[in-house]
């Protein structure tokens, strides 16, 4: 009988068990996890803050998981070491193992700021923990400053305009969300965020933090009752390269998942994916790619071959309840569309023959048979451009192709 | 399994389906109710119209589906193939949307949740409504 370890008990994790069991229904798995709760959604702490989504919403999966999958979950303990054939928990217990992921996640990075241990009200924006003490922290007109204009900042600036805070983001790129968005897209979002409130000071950064100020290098200053740091995440790679498993800007693995280390996988965003959109490898750190990967982690941890492959960059996100879906790399000749008025905005990118990336904001409808084409890549000599460029439809898509899509009756 | 295919030879871009489709799943009695007061119950399933050739499109209940594996908050599941959506767990973030390769996930006007067919398992209809429905049997429900 297999012993699985793995450790963490996010979504990396739960698609691990999930594939785990769909090859052995026999074998143990253990769950490590250094929080206290059942498994539950990260992206969802935003809406928890806000009060959108309560308590009970919070689980990823429902309450009889672990019992229903026969998992057993350590609670609030934290692995200190992977050995050969043993996971070394805090207080020195030996965990033996057969085949391990580690599903360890990212953790905020803060990066080295004058006078930032002043700041008696410094959060950072990555666990349902970290949303429970700044809900604590903040009430109607609460000043927040919140350093980084990204992803996560955003989220966080969403949630706390729920609950009236007065809001001011900080951040050194002179436009909002550029992981995600271009020039054009980012000033209409912007655009749409400031005139709920939200303000923005872009291109500057804080030279200074005192207990309750911010010194900006543009000269300004911005008072504060609340900061939240949002610059960015780093891996959690740490307990692979102790144990001489390969690490560059995350975990490296091969495409069944598994590292540079026998019998231990890893999933999810402590991991390096191979972007097939810009044909790079990269850290994606999003929900749907760990889950995916840490699917095929545990397939082929219980000996079913798996191979996780057309990883891209994807998003779908809303703020203030302007929504935006993208995906690919926007490297490329460029098609688009926009109507800043009603907020709408289409950037598709083509190069060599394939539809690489795309945004799209405001109208959203469809954008899966968009993100089929990158991830499939599809030739667009085998699609109706004009079509494609006008919304996604499968209308777009030759006969043949479409009628294999849809298992429709052929007719030859 | 049972699954929903459109055979495009045979579809005349009535729309019929789509008002079943919302109607079934208004929660209303019937079309007349469904449809009453300003009401726009928004169909599942969706007719794209071309110059020579209409067919309907809706969830393929795929084997690996990308909507549920990438759904961040468990809102959507497969249960005995179908996969449906609990519309309480659903925060409208359209990570769906994003991943469904068939455009079949469906943005509620009212609620901004998502919507999906559910092969009509949810509802008191028994049979898909657009199977049902369609004048020209271009809907059939068959195991292929």
């Amino acid at each position: 009988m297999n012993r699985y370890v793995i450790i963490g008990n996010s979504a990396a994790a739960i698609g691990a068990i999930q594939g785990i069991r769909s090859a052995d229904t026999e074998g143990s798995i253990t769950v490590i996890t250094d929080e206290p709760y059942h498994t539950y959604s990260r992206p969802l702490i935003s809406y928890w803050l806000e009060g959108k989504v309560a308590d009970e919403n919070m689980y990823y999966r429902d309450k009889n998981f672990y019992t229903d999958n026969n998992v057993e979950v350590l609670y609030s303990r934290r692995a200190e070491k992977i050995g050969k054939s043993h996971v070394t928990l805090d207080g020195g217990e030996k965990l033996p193992f057969d085949k391990l992921l580690a599903a360890t996640g990212s953790k905020p990075f803060v990066p080295p700021m004058k006078g930032l241990d002043k700041v008696k009200n410094s959060f950072t924006f990555m666990t349902w923990d970290s949303v429970k003490a700044i809900k604590k922290k903040v009430k109607k007109h609460t000043k927040v400053l919140i350093v980084g204009a990204g992803l996560i900042g955003l989220k966080a600036a969403e949630a706390l305009y729920h609950l009236d805070a007065d809001i001011t983001v900080v951040d050194l790129a002179d436009r909002i969300l550029p992981s995600i968005l271009d020039e054009d897209a980012g000033r209409i979002m912007q655009k749409h965020i400031e005139s709920k409130g939200t303000k923005f000071i872009l291109g500057t950064s804080v030279e200074e933090f005192s207990e309750k100020s911010a010194k900006l290098t543009n000269g300004d200053s911005v008072d504060f009752d609340l900061l939240i740091v949002a610059v960015g995440v780093r891996p959690n790679t740490e307990l692979i390269s102790q144990a001489g498993g390969k690490v560059d800007k995350g975990i490296i693995t091969d495409d069944t998942q598994l590292t540079t280390l026998k019998n231990v996988y890893a999933a999810g965003d402590c991991t390096v994916s191979h972007d097939c959109s810009s044909d790079t490898d990269r850290i994606l750190a999003l929900l749907p790619n760990a889950f995916m990967q840490g699917e095929v982690a545990g397939k082929n941890m219980a000996g079913v071959e798996a191979h996780y492959v057309n990883a891209i960059p994807m998003n779908a996100i809303g703020f203030y309840g302007l929504h935006i879906i993208t995906a690919g790399s926007y490297d490329g000749e460029a098609f688009t569309e926009q109507d800043a008025e009603k907020e709408v905005y289409k950037k598709l990118v083509f190069k060599d023959g394939l539809l690489k990336g795309y945004i799209l904001m405001g109208d959203v409808a469809r954008a899966g048979i968009y993100t089929s084409m990158i991830k499939e890549r599809i030739p667009l000599a085998d699609v109706d451009v004009e079509l494609l460029k006008t919304r996604p439809q499968m209308m777009m898509f030759g006969r043949a192709r479409r009628l294999e899509k849809l298992g429709g009756i052929t007719q030859e | 399994m049972k699954k929903v295919y459109v055979n495009e030879d045979w579809c005349l871009a009535c729309h019929l389906c789509e008002y079943y489709c919302a109607a079934a799943n208004s929660g209303a009695e019937n079309m007349i109710k469904a449809f009453s007061g300003g009401k726009k119950p928004i169909p599942r399933i969706k007719v794209e119209e071309g110059s020579a050739i209409n067919f309907a499109v809706q969830c393929r209940h795929c084997d690996e589906p990308a909507c549920v594996k990438g759904c961040i908050t468990g809102a959507l599941s497969v249960k005995d193939g179908v996969i449906s959506c609990d519309e309480s767990r659903c925060v409208g973030c359209y990570t769906c949307v994003l991943s469904c390769p068939y455009g079949c996930i469906v943005i509620s006007d009212e609620s901004k949740v998502i919507q999906k067919c559910d092969l009509c398992i949810k509802n008191n209809n028994g049979d898909p409504a657009c199977v049902k429905g369609c004048p020209n049997g271009a809907i059939v429900l068959e195991e292929r």
